[in-house]
Order: C-alpha cells, then structure tokens, then sequence
C-alpha cells in the first residue's frame, strides 16, 4: 500500500537545506512511501531543481508568490493546508522554520502533530525525545486521518543526490494575511562551517569570560575546520550570538567531533549532543558532569589547553 | 480594556532527575517538585513588564490541567497576575485540545496578547501558541527575544536558526517566548499572602465546549541508551594524539 507523503522544503530563496534532505531520508523509512516536496518561495524554480535532485523524492511542487519571499509562518501555512489533501503525512524539519509553521499547518488541518521524530515506524507510529531527552516515548495516531510532523534532523542523514522528480508549477488560490510582516534578520556573518552540518564543532561555555575569551576558540576552529558553538550560560553573558547555542533551546547537533570547553555539561546541554559521535570534554573541575557523557577528558585550565592544542596542531 | 492572556503549565522542576518507569509506562512523578514551566513564567514576567509600562490593564493566567495546577496559578498571582483561571481536565492533554480550551478563553476574554511559553519543558512539544494563533486566525511571533508595542502592532524581535529575525505583528497576536526575553521577578512574601485574595476560578473543560480528544497513544517511555564513559587524558598533547588516532583531527 502507497502512503502519500508531504515535506515542506527548507531554503533560503536560493538554497535548499540540507534539513529538507533529512526529512526525505525520514520519510523514505515508512514502507510505501510516495514523497513529495513542495517549495513555497517569490521564485521557487532554482530550489524545486535541487529538491528534485534528492534520491527519493518522487514529485516537486513548485509554489511561486512574491509573499512568500519571507518564511512566515501565518503565511506559508494556509498554503501547505490547501496542499495537504491528498496526504496522510506531512513533515517538515524541526528547525525553527519547521517548528514554527508545521504546529500552526497542524492546527489548521485540525492534526496532530509529532514533535522532534527521530525514528518513524509506520506512517502512523514514531519514536521522539521528551523531557529534554531524559526519555524516549514511542507514539502512535489513533483516530487521525492526518498526522503532522517535525524530523529530529541529528536523527537522519541527508538523502543523496541522483534523483529526477519531475517539478511541477502549482498555483493556489488561497487568501494570505497581511498581518504578519517580516521587518529584517541579523544574519552575523561568518565563514566558518555551519554549526548544524559542520563535521567537527567546538564550543564554549561561561568559563571562556567574555566575548573575547572566545577569540582563543575561533582560532582553534579555523586551524581545524570547525563551527563553533556555545553553552546558553555563554550566550546569556554575552560572549557569543544566540545562534550558536547548542542544547534543548538551541540546536542539536550530530558532529563527529564535539569539543566541549568550559562547559559544565548540564541535562539541558547535552540534549544537543547526544547523537555527536566523539565528545571531548576539557574542564578544570574533574567532577563536572560533560565528563559522564565525554569520550575523551582533560582536567585542566583551557586557557593553558586550548592555546597548547593549536601549537600541537 | 486592554488585557494580556498568559498561559502556564505545571511541570516537572527542571532540576529534577528524570527516571522512567520500570514499566514503561511513563515517567516518575511521585513525590518530584511541580514547578510552572520555565517558559511560562517568562511569559507571565513579560505580561507583568508590560502592564507596568502601561501597556496593559489586566494580566490574566490560564491553565488548562489538573486541579493540583492551583499551587502554580497562586505563585503567578504572587508574582503580579490579576487573576487565574483553571480550566480543569485531567491525563495527558494534546496541544490540539489545550489550543482549543485557550482560544474558548480568548473568546471570552478578548486579550490585546496571548502569551505563551515556546515549548513545556516536560513534552517539549512546543505547538500550543501556533495552533492557538491558526484557530484564531491571528498572527503568531515564536521564540520572542524583545517585545516592543506600539498603538496596533507589536514589533518582535526572534531567536531563529540564522540569528535574530524580526517581524511586525498586528494585535491582537499570539507571541511564544525564548529563555532571553527576561529573567522571571522573585516572589516576596507579602505577594504570597496577597495573593490568596485574588480571584481563582475553576471550571471543567467540558464547560467550555470542548472535547478532551485523545489522538495520539502513548505506547511505551523508554530511557535513552547511554553513551559509553570514555577515559581520560592526562595532557593536551595526548588528547590530540587519540583524535589524530580516530582521524577526527
Ligand atoms: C528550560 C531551560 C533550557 C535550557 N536550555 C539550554 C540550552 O539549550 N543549552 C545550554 O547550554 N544550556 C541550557 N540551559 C542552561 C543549563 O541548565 C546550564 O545553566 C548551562 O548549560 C550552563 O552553561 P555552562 O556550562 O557554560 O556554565 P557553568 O555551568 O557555569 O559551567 C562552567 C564550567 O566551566 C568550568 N571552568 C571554569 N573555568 C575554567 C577554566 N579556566 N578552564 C576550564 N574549565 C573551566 C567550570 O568548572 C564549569 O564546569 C537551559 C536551562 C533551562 C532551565
């Protein structure tokens, strides 16, 4: 039996993220799968090409209005509600933009939705963290003819390339609100690997001291190719912007490498990096709980170790 | 008048260790300390802040759960809120079915703002305050990290994947909070016993029309899989040696 199934793409009007292609290698797990992405944008052609590229992908629907030049969510919505029909799933990535506009999809289409998936057993049962990770529960739709969810992108690897779904133009004829209106994003630049793709991470804590003391860890991360990411205590202080925190409010991430640094390793914390392959942890107080979850511990003062590290380099 | 509708959960303390059941049939909470979630009370302190600059004449809060959630919605009266409303209802309540019991109060209340918590630390599911926007067709402002109104609009500032994103949003709205909003206001004493002259009222889910609808089983809780202890070393050039060895470096 076919299950028909709906990923809303994630871009930025000219690239696809590689979020979208986490969310088709989740959907690809339910047996049956039919998949669709579908690419709401001012100009949508240039991301429903990449889209049709993912292995796995079977059709592209390419949705143009010059309101959807912003992600927002009051917007897209109503358009992914008056797609949805003929689909039994609908999923989109649990980033912000996902988790943002699937809850308000879900509350249009009166479905409910499965927050952060992280294995999908059947079109109608899945597995997600609760309690910030401390616990993983296993649900399953009753009485729903339509379930709405987020993907746990740290959960899945992206699909590959290869693929050829045909892209097709769709227009809606749904009324969009003026209500919302997107004013500007302070996108802080940097070259440095993205935090959520990067294959190595270092990341700071409140014992770095200032925006500064961080200066030691940007260094380190550019002589080994790493994003860089920071404790919510860190970013609370003002040391580093908010979209470098890892953690429960912040991204979770699955790099092969994650240096911990000056991070004591609180519950909250280490929901982000739970699924990272090999943690280090280097802290000066050999009791601080990133050593319970660390590979690999170095008690000692990171101000001496980080700078020593990039020497050895 | 201008009224400021916060909603509050009562969850598990966020310091508390969670153990799941042998059985599996959920977690423990026995004897743990309940606490509002973390993210409501950023909601309520930021409804306080705005009444104080005169943006608002009233502050109401809501539940909708167990009766035992009084404990929480007299704490939010402590810390300022005029009055509480319990809309009781016991078991596991999905977002779909706590959106539907806010927009009845929304209804009833009419408020300039909703504000929300962006997820309970306890399911962490973090729908509530968009589908409450989508069930009144309002806008919806997420992870709010400043709020400013002015006249019809409120401007938000929100912590998103890229940075800090902004937006426009005619009232009323729903707006959710992120932790660096504002730091909640310690209760004093004397808010204590003042509170308990302000206005708690209960009623049943049911009394508001709405159905307590079950649509997602909770089949099984099972504790994460542990990561294995690693061991130590002793110096920074024998942690770089082990991560040249694992070719992570
Ligand atoms: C609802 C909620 C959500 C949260 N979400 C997140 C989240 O997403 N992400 C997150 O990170 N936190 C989150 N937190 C906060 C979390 O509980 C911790 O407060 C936070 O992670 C602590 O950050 P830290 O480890 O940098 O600071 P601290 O706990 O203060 O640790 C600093 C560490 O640095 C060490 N240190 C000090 N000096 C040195 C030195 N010279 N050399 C080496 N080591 C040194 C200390 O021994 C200590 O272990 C959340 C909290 C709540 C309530």
């Amino acid at each position: 039996m076919s299950v028909q199934i709906l990923i809303v793409a994630e871009h930025d009007g000219t690239r696809l993220n590689v979020s979208t292609a986490k969310c088709v290698t989740c959907a690809r797990a339910v047996s049956g799968a039919v998949v669709t992405v579908a690419v709401f944008a001012a100009d949508a052609a240039a991301v429903a090409a990449q889209a049709a590229q993912l292995a796995g992908v079977d059709k592209v629907l390419a949705v143009d209005n010059p309101a959807n030049a912003h992600a927002l969510a009051a917007v897209l919505a109503p358009q992914v509600a008056a797609l949805a029909g003929p689909y039994a799933l609908v999923l989109g990535p649990s980033t912000t933009f996902g988790k943002d506009l699937m809850a308000r999809v879900g509350g249009l289409l009166d479905a409910p939705q499965v927050s952060d998936i992280m294995a999908i057993e059947s079109a109608v049962r899945f597995r997600r963290p609760i309690y910030a990770g401390n616990a993983i529960l296993t649900v399953e739709a009753v009485d729903a003819p339509k379930v709405v969810g987020t993907v746990r992108t740290a959960s899945f690897e992206g699909a590959a390339s290869g693929g050829s779904a045909a892209v097709e133009k769709v227009s809606l004829n749904v009324t969009l609100p003026t209500h919302t209106r997107f004013v500007s994003v302070s996108a802080a630049r940097n070259d440095r690997p993205d935090l959520q793709t990067a294959a190595r991470v270092i990341s700071g804590g409140r014992a770095l001291g200032s925006a500064d003391g961080f200066k030691i860890l940007y260094s380190l991360a550019d002589k080994v190719g790493a994003a860089v990411g920071a404790s919510r205590a860190a970013v609370d202080a003002g040391y580093a912007p908010n979209e470098m925190q890892v953690g429960q409010t912040g991204k979770i991430i699955a790099p092969e490498l994650y240096m911990a640094v000056g991070i004591s390793g609180a519950i909250q914390h280490l929901t982000g990096i739970k699924d990272a392959r090999t943690i280090v942890a280097i802290n000066k107080d050999g009791e601080a709980p990133i050593f319970e979850v660390a590979d690999f511990g170095l008690v000692g003062d990171l101000f001496q170790v980080i700078p020593e590290i990039e020497r050895l380099l | 008048m201008k009224r400021i509708l916060v909603g509050i959960k009562r969850v598990v303390d966020y310091n508390v260790r969670i153990r799941v059941k042998p059985d599996g049939t959920g977690v423990v909470t026995d004897g743990v300390k309940m606490s509002i979630n973390p993210f409501d009370e950023i909601a309520l302190e930021e409804a306080l802040r705005i009444k104080e600059r005169g943006g608002a004449d009233e502050v109401v809060v809501a539940t909708v759960g167990p009766a035992d959630t009084q404990q929480q919605l007299r704490t939010a009266l402590a810390m300022g809120a005029d009055r509480a409303l319990l809309v009781q209802a016991d078991g596991v309540i999905e977002p779909l079915v706590a959106a539907r019991a806010l927009l009845k109060l929304v209804e009833r209340e009419q408020p300039l703002l909703v504000i929300l918590g962006k997820q309970a630390i306890d399911d962490d599911n973090g729908q509530t305050a968009q589908i409450l926007a989508a069930l009144w067709n309002r806008p919806q402002a997420t992870y709010a990290s400043k709020i400013e109104i002015t006249g019809e609009t409120a401007r938000v500032t929100r912590e998103v994947d890229a940075g800090l994103e902004t937006l426009d949003v005619d009232l009323p709205a729903v707006i959710s909070t992120d932790l660096r909003l504002n730091e909640p206001r310690y209760v004093k004493l004397p808010d204590i016993m003042k509170a308990k002259k302000k206005p708690l009222d209960t009623l049943p889910l049911a009394d508001l029309g709405v159905q307590a609808r079950t649509q997602l089983k909770l089949v099984r809780f099972e504790a994460p899989p542990q990561r294995q202890k690693g061991i130590r070393v002793k110096d920074a050039a024998e942690l770089v040696d082990a991560l040249k060895k694992k070719g992570l470096l």
